[in-house]
């Protein structure tokens, strides 16, 4: 899935005085604020941090109430979901109109009709309100199911993703990952044939080139070497 | 495209005897919805119209309006929060009350939709739900009423429901929804039933799934209502400051007697004004009777459902927030006494201990420990539920802590600075005040017993610093009576006080705030939710002390004879001081009084002044007046 991605950041964390005697405790939950929010300076959401301390020394600011900045480096796990990347999410409910998606546990996603592609019709089967293609019987989306889509737009506020399933590598994600690797396995097998039938050919025509070569050099090599020395 | 037909009445679905498909419906508003960026707003300000029917609605009026509604959720993708303002505003002013079941689940369908589509509608669509919580202001005093109460349940089974869809199809919907619920929250000047209903809503979702999420928010919050409503009854309304009467007086066991002579006197008082003779601000007092009488039940809805240690944990921090230190909060912390006495094991041990580590710690400020251990003394006293064993592990904690604050104060100073050993004061006193209630059933123990004869009593009260001189008199009073009783201690000076009820000295560690007169869990005034309080409550007539010896058969009878089928306590022959004795009937009283024929007419006349050695000090309940006071 894309979207995801693990930042090194360098942080200070400015601590009240009364917090001074529990320093870590006071520093994750700073930091535990910032969880499932949008933060533009690190540009996506971060959804986890791992943190250790770059010095043993904080400053102490000036002012009435004496803040001191802990310096700290952190690992964040970022999602910054950008227009046009592919997300995994689960499909919490389906309409005709809309289909409606949960990605990553947090973040909603709706994809609208219209941006369902031509490919999905909206069906009831087994008294189930699916979205089946016509080309592939077996590629059905329906409650439950783990679904790809491509990013139209992003609500940083709520966190709410526009999706669109018009892209063709969209659609169930367990029919597309069958699906591909059902096609490399017959393009490696194919590839393997050919390459059987590549080597073959390359080996008669090696040896072929060979019996040639062999031939010539021994020829070439005749002169070059004195009658005493004649390879047989 | 749908096929208009030429009527003369301008409507939106003048298709009316055509039977159109669903889906046509839902392209005809597509294509009002979208033809208003081309400037074409016919049809859009139609469905607009149709969105404000009000009153009593015609059966086609209802078909088209859920029509519409249905036909909107199916054209979400095509609600522009900009160019469909006013469509989005009427509809998110819709209120669901004024509507039948079929119109309400349209409504709330597409609620759902329009808040699971788009992350800029999310605030809106709970704001709209939170308001429903509350009828429009016409519909309030039909809620009596059965009509009412059906119509109150099929809103808010819908409304609730409504939140939990939202909050499975948006996560984080419940992060927005906790400051919208605390933004809406009635006024504490709103009407009464505003304020009751709103909570019943706000209980609901913290037993409710969203309850992991919101709910600790939804007590605090409530809790803090319930301070602002307490801070409104002014002391003044209750107690008489200059009254002269002890703390061991009589204390007003049945509100009902009050109210029952008010009507005897020929005229009718409407139910809350009853409560004017014990409460000034009744309409305030009503408002905090009301709410604690549903966080009572909703307590006691968690313990059967086997919940009430989490929630327990919400409101020991809540009260540490709140309670502790607001300036002598009246009945508020009784929701901490009803949830203890709900699990006296586990919730009923957590607050004693939670209030004497406070006491005990040297960090927290002089007046948040004093007022921890006032809570703790009076809680002690009061709870009916509390095992002794508690009892006598907690003061035994409070007598080492006391002990070593002796041994720490050298005893240099020649004059005293009472303020600056207040946080002892307040522990001696409570020590002394819990014994008052609980030594006899201590001594009656064989193990606790000894274990009380073994506390090192008599060097902290006999320290230098004179807990004994500096304590409230009453207090004092009492406890050395009773230790005498008990032959705990010998004190070789004999303490008179004169009609003391309190002293400067009291006063000067007590400080501004009287903090040596808070008795937090004195009998609750509030008359709906006393009925949660009372079965688990001590009162201190039903007190034995060490000095009633002999007395325990007839004491005993007294007390069976006392609470009759009504349930109405007998009525002692004092005024508590939570009532001006003017105020009272005494006639009434005499009456009640003469029918158990217990104690001398004389005594009630002259106003409570029994022929005793110590006049000040009444008895704890009505005892013929021969009784021997063995001192």
């Amino acid at each position: 899935m894309e979207g995801l991605n693990v930042a090194d950041a360098n942080l200070a964390v400015y601590i009240h005085p009364s917090k001074a005697g529990k320093v870590s405790q006071a520093i994750l939950r700073q930091l535990s604020t910032l969880l499932f929010k949008y933060i533009e300076v690190f540009d996506g959401v971060v959804l986890a941090y791992d943190v250790t301390f770059r010095d043993k020394n904080a400053k102490v600011l000036p002012g009435i109430n004496s803040y001191f900045g802990v310096k700290l480096k952190a690992k964040m796990l970022l999602f910054s979901p950008k227009p046009d990347m592919l997300l995994e999410g689960k499909v919490v409910k389906l309409g005709k109109e809309a289909l409606h998606v949960i990605v990553l546990g947090f973040s909603s996603a709706c994809i609208a009709e219209e941006d369902i592609r031509e490919e999905f019709h909206y069906r009831i089967k087994h008294g189930e309100e699916v979205f089946a293609s016509t080309s592939h019987r077996r590629h059905v989306i329906k409650v439950g199911s783990m679904i790809t889509f491509s990013v139209k737009s992003f609500d940083e506020e709520i966190l709410h993703i526009s999706g669109s399933l018009i892209p063709e590598n969209t659609g169930s994600t367990k029919w597309l990952h069958k699906h591909v690797e059902e096609g490399s396995i017959v393009e490696r097998s194919i590839k393997k044939q050919k390459q059987k039938d590549d080597r073959s050919k390359m080996q008669e025509h090696c040896t072929g080139i060979l019996d040639n070569a062999g031939l010539s050099l021994n020829a070439e090599d005749q002169p070059k070497k004195t009658k005493s020395q004649r390879i047989i | 495209m749908g096929v208009e037909l030429a009527t003369d009445r301008p409507g939106f679905y003048e298709m009316v005897d055509v039977d159109v498909s669903d889906s046509e419906l839902v392209y005809h508003v597509r294509d009002a919805l979208k033809s208003v960026s081309q400037g074409d707003s016919d049809h859009y300000n139609q469905l607009i119209a149709v969105m404000h029917y009000t009153g009593r609605l015609a059966p086609d009026e209802v078909a088209m309006l859920v029509t519409s509604l249905k036909a909107l959720s199916g054209s979400i993708s095509y609600i522009d929060i900009i160019h469909h303002e006013s469509l989005l505003s009427s509809i998110f002013g819709m209120s669901m009350w004024n509507y039948g079941p079929d119109v309400m689940d349209a409504l709330v369908e597409l609620i759902i939709s329009l808040a699971a589509s788009n992350g800029k509608f999310v605030d809106s669509c709970l704001d709209m739900l939170v308001r429903n919580f509350m009828p429009p202001k016409s519909y309030l005093d039909l809620l009596g009423h059965p009509r009412g109460l059906a119509r109150k349940h099929e809103v808010l089974d819908r409304v609730h429901s409504a939140l939990s869809h939202i909050a499975d199809l948006v996560p984080l919907a419940p992060m927005r929804l906790t400051p919208i619920i605390l933004q809406r929250m009635p006024h504490m000047f709103d009407k009464e039933a505003l304020i009751v209903i709103y909570v019943e809503s706000m209980l609901l979702l913290e037993s409710s799934a969203l309850g992991e999420l919101v709910g600790s928010t939804m007590l605090m919050a409530l809790v803090d209502r319930l301070i602002d409503l307490d801070v409104e009854i002014s002391w003044d309304d209750i107690i008489h400051e200059d009254s002269g009467k002890g703390i061991f007086d009589m204390e007003l066991e049945d509100v009902d007697d009050i109210i029952d002579h008010a009507e005897i006197d020929g005229f009718e008082h409407p139910r809350g004004t009853a409560g004017s003779q014990i409460l000034g601000t009744n309409a305030v007092a009503d408002k905090l009777d009301s709410l604690m009488v549903l966080i009572c039940e909703h307590l006691k809805s968690c313990a059967d459902g086997e919940r009430l240690t989490k929630v327990f944990e919400t409101l020991l921090q809540s009260f540490w927030v709140t309670v502790l230190n607001a300036y002598k909060s009246k009945f508020s912390q009784f929701v901490m006494f009803y949830a203890c006495s709900l699990d006296p094991e586990h919730c009923g041990e957590r607050f004693a201990v939670f209030l004497a580590d406070i006491f005990v710690c040297r960090t927290h400020p002089a007046l948040t420990r004093m007022s921890a251990v006032a809570y703790l003394a009076s809680y002690l006293s009061r709870g009916k539920f509390l095992p002794l064993s508690l009892i006598a592990s907690t003061l035994k904690r409070l007598v080492d802590w006391c002990l070593e604050y002796c041994h720490v104060q050298n005893g240099e100073e020649k004059t005293i600075n009472l303020e600056a050993h207040r946080v002892f004061y307040s522990g001696c006193q409570a020590i002394m005040y819990v014994l008052c209630f609980r030594m006899r059933s201590m001594m009656d123990s064989h193990r606790l017993k000894s274990q009380l004869l073994h506390m090192p009593l008599e060097p902290i009260f006999c320290h230098q610093l004179d807990p004994l001189k500096v304590c409230l008199p009453s207090i004092v009073e009492e406890f050395l009576r009773q230790a005498k009783a008990a032959h705990l201690f010998t004190v070789s000076e004999t303490f008179l006080f004169n009609n003391l009820l309190e002293s400067d000295l009291s006063k000067a560690f007590g400080g501004m705030e009287r903090l040596d007169m808070f008795f937090p869990f004195d009998p609750c005034l509030l008359k709906k939710c006393d009925r949660f309080i009372r079965p688990s409550f001590v009162y201190w007539s039903m007190v034995k002390t060490t000095y009633d010896d002999g007395e325990d058969c007839s004491s005993e009878e007294d007390i069976n004879e006392y609470f009759d089928g009504n349930g109405k306590s007998y009525m002692e022959s004092g005024i508590t001081r939570s009532l001006d004795e003017h105020d009272l009937d005494l006639d009434e009283f005499e009456y009640q009084l003469n029918k158990m024929s217990i104690t001398p007419r004389n005594s009630l006349k002259n106003g409570l002044i029994f022929k005793l050695e110590n006049p000040f000090r009444m008895p704890a309940r009505i005892r013929p007046s021969t009784s021997p006071e063995s001192l």
